[in-house]
């Protein structure tokens, strides 16, 4: 919402008040005021002037030769517009002039010949070409006789005014006119407010009996006036007028229209004016659309209704559709004589319902669809006609012809200064309450500290105790409330243990080297089917897709953080940015159904991807790429600080290298995956050699983690057994490990392989795998006898399950 | 035979001073001192003394011993003094050279911002508390008095996954769950932290998916001037004590009053600037006393409780506290962006 200041001024009394201020008040009050326009800047060396004379240019076509009386003294003025003319009062800008953009105006000399100021188009003088009358739009601006010569051009067009640019609330409506932004600012300054007159002298002839209203839809539409005007001359409206509709961002067309706009903007109440001539009967009936009804619209637009459109008609065929767009048949013309103007109530769900199924959306139907004031229908209906009296030689018929089953009763609000002060901390007197409600032009009735509000019918938006607490809490102003901590019992914060965890777990791949990312839950739809692991793919029925995305890329929701993940890795290849390892924390969505119709299960997952260099020191020629067993070591090492045992399996999955996969497993339960990408994706993302991890988060944070106990530090010596063991290359370590876990007994306190070789001196299709194996009583020395039994049991266990043989 | 011992004493010390390695002063030393040295050459032929020269001479060939063995003690902890100085010289290495680089990761700026106002707020006693994505429309609007068919609906348009179901559009749909689960039964004191979405074009200034921080505080006797602390507090420990706030009017359906909090600009504190386009304040957060409607549909008696609510943008904040220039920036996870937040 645009507000002309010097528009408001009409109403309230503010030409003391600095406009800068004025905007800080009303934004610390109750409407921020988003920006603050200086409508133009043209000097004042710009005034009217009469073209006495005009000629062709001796040397040019297309230029004029006026001569231009400008009240002291006569200027030759050289004017290049097509509509210049002699006869004409003009605006012109003299020698000394500065127009907006900085345009100096000097005395030069054009084609030879000697011209003195500009004779200026509205443009030129800083309007918004968007806000130009369409007759003024190619050239210069014309002014109506009534003008005097020698006139300051800056007043005559407002060019003096300064706009404030309101960023209104939803709440707010009652702003949306410039009674309503009057009244808000008389309670801010504490000012009275000066309202329109609508008196009109009428005629013998009633509207009634030129016009009927009958209303079949009453919810729909609790009120509808028709008012007639008659011997209507069209033409253009009042220079004044004009003035603030281009200021209020509203291009001014012709005298009927410009009025109804006008009645729009300063009582907030949508006017539709009529061609009485062409409306094709004597009576309005506003009803529901009919299945299958169509009406052109203003726009010439064919519109299908449906029978939640309200539409009024002259008892056939549609006219309007209510409160959104007039129709075109009845529309008013150059030839207009007669007109109906409609002042209704329509209700704000229906009008919001319409303007939204035909995507129409106007000054008229943002104001129906937040609920107009009942009690400024019909004056704005009378105020239309007062203009049109006034402004389009009109003659007004007599009353109103009114359907009206409309409530306009004022709301009662109770109020309590005690409870005011203890919502709000303060400590307000029942005078300073009274005096708050004064200001706002509220009327009451105050019994000790009980205030019983009657809240004006233009603020639909108050309707409890709180509203009106606000009311009184921000003229009161809010730098008054005082800063105060709760009193309540002092609860002791905190993170809960899962809370915890997960900013350990965190911080402690930070400190492995990798970085955090952030990246989309919504993804591409094609995407999703890769890398989903593997507890999750056995689980999930479908993905959850949006119904209406806005982008194939962020189509449906993520099944693993792994395809937005490597998206940043190819990302940051194309800005050569190469050794990249990141990890997310982040939620997977999965629904158990095959359409989805509940909540879908949210899977907390912490997931990594790296590639390139791991380790990389030139200098001393060290190098290390990332492989497998990189990620594999802090996945480890991870395990290890959570003090949670995990056990691998080679596996095969979608989106993953065949051959370089693992499961992981924890207490038999599969909880993600690690491995290498697979090749073709790492084609179709772009990347190099990527290796990713990806784990069920919510089950690390929700296993029971046993709190450490202390171990005793064993005194005694620990005896270390090496052995190397040859075995078919598809022997798994993993696998031999645990045979000799458990074949060698409870005195082993730690296996690891030390070496894996394969090659010369073996036969083909074999490795050896050697490992170390440590004996450890914590309250004894070992004889050599335990130990050799046991590392007998061992050597029979891993030639039974698994074939080896000692290495030689 | 007493001249014989001085002159080998003598000739001994000069050789010693001047031997340069430890290999040439075992030398000396066994040349000397050795079984088949001069020395013991001379006592050896003290037979030959008479009964009253032996104890003399005795006397001197150990002295002379005794003499030469110091000098050569003394002569090996100066070589290897300077053999160690020489070995250390030797090991000298270029310390300006590069270390081996250790990886160093960090976290997300989000993450930073995040758990830094997390704390703040733990700090005031308040609990962090989680929730879904994936909301229905009664917890993302209905239970927070936004009606189906509510024109502030419109403000925050929704991804939709079926009439029922939607991306949240804020996290105060926690704060719903949160009370209801309680209903009535005891005081509220929590922020929570999430990500949200919107159907918004993603660019400079928006985008589709953000992080948000609500927080609810629902207790007997909760005022705005209570609000106005917990925030002032909040504002100062982020930004700085040298910040200001301010509460201005604004609108949300789920609190009234509704209000808007600015905090002073930083650049020009309040004279006004480009960065607070002149208005001196930068608005930060929406805040208010939460709407009776809100606490009664969650089982709470607005006539017994009352409570405040606040929301904020940690890209926001994190833009301004940390100039970043465009939204999108969090969520390319551009290498160069993420680290330059890491140090502490």
């Amino acid at each position: 919402m645009f507000v002309s200041l010097n528009w408001l001024k009409q109403y309230i009394d503010i030409d003391h008040i600095d406009p800068e201020d004025l905007a800080e008040q009303i934004s610390k009050t109750g409407i921020e005021v988003d920006g603050i326009e200086h409508f133009a800047s043209a000097t004042n060396n710009v005034v009217v002037g009469y073209v006495e004379s005009c000629e062709q240019h001796p040397n040019a076509d297309k230029l004029n030769l006026c001569q231009v009386n400008v009240g002291d003294e006569t200027l030759q003025i050289i004017c290049g517009a097509p509509n210049v003319a002699q006869g004409q009062k003009v605006a012109v800008a003299k020698p000394g002039a500065v127009l907006p953009g900085n345009f100096k105006i000097k005395k030069a000399k054009l084609r030879g010949v000697e011209s003195n100021g500009m004779i200026c188009s509205l443009q030129e003088l800083g309007v918004d070409e968007k806000y130009v009358p369409k007759a003024f739009s190619e050239g210069i601006f014309v002014f109506p006789d009534e003008v005097e010569v020698g006139d300051d051009v800056n007043q005559l067009l407002n060019l003096d005014d300064v706009i404030f640019e309101f960023d209104l609330t939803p709440n707010r409506s009652d702003a949306l006119s410039m009674l309503g932004v009057a009244y808000e600012v008389a309670a801010i300054l504490d000012v009275d407010v000066h309202l329109p007159q609508t008196n009109v002298s009428t005629t013998a002839e009633k509207a009634e009996d030129k016009v009927s209203v009958r209303v079949d839809a009453p919810q729909q539409n609790p009120y509808y006036g028709a008012f007639l005007v008659k011997d209507i001359s069209i033409g253009p409206s009042p220079l004044w007028m004009r003035n603030y509709l281009m200021a209020a961002g509203i291009r001014p067309i012709n005298n009927v229209v410009d009025i109804t706009n006008y009645v729009l903007l300063e009582y907030g109440q949508p006017l539709h004016a009529f061609d009485y001539d062409q409306f094709g009967s004597d009576q309005v009936v506003v009803r529901l659309a009919n299945e299958g009804e169509t009406m052109v619209t203003l726009d010439e637009q064919e519109r299908s209704l449906a029978p939640h459109h309200l539409v009024i008609t002259n008892g056939d065929k549609p006219h309007a559709l209510a409160g959104v767009m007039g129709g075109a048949d009845a529309e008013v013309t150059d030839q207009t004589k007669t007109v109906l103007i409609e002042a209704a109530y329509f209700d704000p769900k229906t009008v919001r319902q319409a303007s939204s199924d035909f995507d129409l959306k106007s000054e008229s139907s943002a104001r129906f669809e937040k609920g107009v004031d009942p009690n400024r229908v019909r004056q704005a209906g009378e105020r239309a006609c007062q203009l049109l009296e006034q402004y389009a030689g009109a003659t007004v018929l007599d009353g109103v012809a009114e359907f009206d089953q409309l409530d306009k009763q004022e709301k009662t609000v109770t109020i309590w200064t005690s409870t005011i002060n203890d919502r709000l901390g303060t400590n307000m007197t029942n005078q300073e309450v009274a005096d708050i409600l004064r200001k706002l032009h509220f009327h009451f009735h105050q019994e000790g500290e009980t205030f019983n509000v009657f809240v004006p019918t233009r603020r639909q938006d108050i309707h409890i105790f709180e509203d009106m607490l606000e009311e009184v809490a921000r003229i009161y102003g809010y730098d008054e409330i005082p800063f105060t901590l709760p009193q309540g019992g002092s609860q002791a914060g905190g993170l809960t243990r899962r809370q915890q965890l997960k900013r350990y777990i965190k911080r402690f791949l930070e400190g492995a080297g990798l970085m955090e990312t952030v990246t989309y839950s919504l993804t591409n739809e094609e995407r999703i089917n890769h890398f989903i692991s593997p507890e999750i793919q056995s689980e999930v029925v479908s993905a959850v897709p949006l119904k209406m995305p806005m982008s194939e890329d962020h189509s449906t929701l993520r099944l693993s953080l792994v395809p937005e993940m490597l998206q940043v890795i190819s990302y940051n290849l194309a800005r050569k940015q190469g050794q990249l390892a990141y990890y997310e924390m982040g939620s997977v969505f999965l629904s158990h159904e095959g359409e989805v119709t509940k909540q879908p299960a949210e899977k907390e997952r912490v997931t990594g991807v790296f590639t390139g260099e791991w380790v990389s020191h030139p200098w001393q020629q060290e190098k290390k790429l990332v492989d497998f067993f990189v990620v594999k070591g802090i996945v480890d090492a991870l395990f290890y600080s959570l003090n949670i045992s995990v056990t691998y399996k080679q596996t095969k999955m979608d989106g993953m290298h065949p051959g370089r996969t693992a499961q992981l497993f924890v207490n038999h339960r599969p909880i993600g995956f690690i491995g290498q990408v697979h090749p073709k994706q790492e084609k179709a993302y772009d990347l190099n050699e990527t290796y990713v991890f990806d784990l069920d988060l919510d089950y690390l944070l929700d296993i029971h983690h046993n709190a450490p106990s202390f171990n005793q530090i064993p005194r005694n010596p620990s005896v270390t057994r090496d052995i190397a063991l040859v075995v078919d290359q598809s022997v798994h370590a993993g696998d031999l490990e645990h045979t000799i876990l458990t074949a060698g007994g409870e005195l082993i306190n730690d296996v690891h392989v030390f070496d894996v070789y394969q090659g010369e001196h073996l036969e083909e299709g074999k490795k050896s795998i050697a490992f170390s194996i440590h004996y450890q009583d914590p309250n004894r020395t070992l004889t050599d006898e335990e130990v050799e039994s046991s590392y007998q049991a061992i050597m029979d266990a891993v030639k039974e399950k698994h074939q080896a043989v000692l290495r030689g | 035979m007493k001249e014989r011992l001085q002159q080998l004493e003598k000739e001994a010390l000069e050789k010693v001073k001047q031997v340069t390695s430890l290999k040439d002063l075992q030398d000396v030393r066994v040349s000397y001192l050795g079984k088949k040295g001069p020395i013991t050459e001379v006592l050896r032929g003290m037979g030959k003394l008479s009964k009253e020269e032996r104890p003399v001479i005795g006397e001197l060939a150990n002295k002379v011993r005794q003499t030469i063995t110091d000098a050569i003690d003394e002569r090996k902890a100066v070589i290897e003094e300077e053999e160690m100085e020489r070995q250390m010289e030797e090991e000298t290495i270029d310390v300006t050279l590069p270390g081996r680089p250790v990886r160093v990761g960090g976290p997300h700026l989000l993450t930073s911002i995040v758990e830094e106002i997390e704390d703040l707020f733990i700090g005031m006693g308040f609990e962090v508390r989680e929730g879904p994505e994936v909301e229905t429309d009664y917890y993302n609007f209905e239970a927070l008095n936004l009606p189906k068919g509510h024109p502030a609906r419109d403000m925050q348009d929704s991804f939709y996954i079926t009439e029922e179901l939607l991306m949240r559009t804020h996290t105060s749909p926690v704060q719903a769950r949160t009370m209801n689960q309680y209903q009535g039964s005891k005081s509220v004191k929590m922020i929570c932290p999430g990500k949200v979405y919107r159907r918004d074009t993603d660019d400079a200034t928006h985008s589709h998916q953000f992080t948000q921080i609500e927080g609810l505080y629902v207790d007997k006797n909760v005022r705005l001037s209570d609000l106005k602390g917990v925030l002032n507090r909040f504002a100062k420990q982020l930004f700085g004590e040298d910040r200001e706030i301010r509460l201005r009017p604004s609108f949300f359906p789920f609190t009234e009053p509704s209000v808007e909090m600015d905090i002073s600009c930083k650049m020009c504190h309040g004279d006004g600037c480009s960065v607070c386009k002149q208005s001196g304040w930068i608005e930060i957060l929406g805040a208010g006393l939460v709407h009776p409607r809100v606490l009664k549909m969650a089982g709470y008696d607005p006539e017994v409780y009352s409570g405040f609510a606040f929301g904020m943008g940690p890209e926001r904040i994190a833009m301004l506290k940390y100039g970043v220039d465009d939204i999108r920036h969090f969520y390319t996870n551009d290498i160069r962006f993420l680290k330059q937040y890491h140090q502490a």
